[in-house]
């Protein structure tokens, strides 16, 4: 599965401006809103469905990445949105560092594999340094969806 | 210090596969243990103390997957991560 599969170009977020974890899952959640992937009504739902998933067990995986997600019948197919905070947020990491890289999906609840193959193109991306790096560095929408083209199009190797 | 070797060949059970969660108790339990331990799916291995290297394996339900343990903990290592998958990661049935 490729980002271009599950990433939604017009929810993307290259200057997030929140500082907390929850008000970083509903800016990510709003994108997918206005961007018309995720209807309004079903906002706080996922919101919540998402913090819930978080206590279970924080979703930051080390490397300043952190991949919110959720199970919700308020889509009919996997989307997802990609978020980059400078200053980085406390997102409870398993390595105790801060979050920088936002990967936020939302699944219909029938399609585990489709879930597994989004966290397998994300988690194959992110081991390399070079992709990591230059997300961090995106400035605008544009420069993040080039970047995606790229890793789509096996740029970064491995 | 004498090294052992140990391996074992697991399925993953649950229905929604190795995801974040299953994979991060891969990460903890593995990570209780001195031996290297790595899991081998369809010929690509990747080290199971590593939650981006396990999520590579997109390893869905029924997915046949080799661990391997080397060190002087192995054999009870691979008798441990066997069992997490024998539980199916201790999931709700679906």
């Amino acid at each position: 599965m490729k980002f271009s599969d599950f990433i939604a170009p017009q929810a993307l977020l290259p200057i997030l401006g929140s500082t907390t974890k929850e008000s970083v899952i509903g800016e990510l959640v709003d994108a997918l809103v206005s961007s018309g992937n995720v209807v309004a009504s079903d906002r706080d739902d996922i919101i919540r469905a998402i913090m819930k998933r978080e206590e279970l067990g924080s979703t930051g995986i080390g490397r300043g990445v952190a991949v919110p997600h959720t199970k919700h019948v308020g889509v009919s197919r996997l989307v997802g949105t990609v978020g980059v905070s400078q200053e980085g947020i406390d997102f409870d990491s398993l390595d105790g560092h801060k979050a920088e890289l936002f990967f936020l999906l939302v699944s219909p609840p029938d399609r585990p594999g489709d879930h597994l193959r989004a966290l397998e193109n994300i988690s194959r991306q992110l081991r390399n340094d070079t992709f990591c790096r230059f997300l961090k560095q995106s400035k605008t929408g544009d420069d993040i969806t080039q970047l995606l083209k790229e890793a789509d199009d096996n740029h970064f190797g491995s | 210090m004498s090294q052992f070797l140990s391996t074992a060949t697991v399925v993953v059970s649950n229905a929604q596969g190795l995801h974040m969660r299953p994979a991060n108790l891969l990460v903890t339990t593995a990570g209780k243990f001195t031996s290297n331990v790595t899991i081998v799916r369809e010929g690509q291995s990747v080290d199971c103390k590593s939650i981006l290297g396990i999520l590579t394996l997109g390893a869905v339900q029924g997915s046949q997957l080799d661990v391997h343990a080397e060190g002087p903990d192995a054999d009870t290592a691979i008798a441990t991560i066997v069992d997490l998958f024998q539980r199916g990661f201790d999931e709700p049935a679906e």
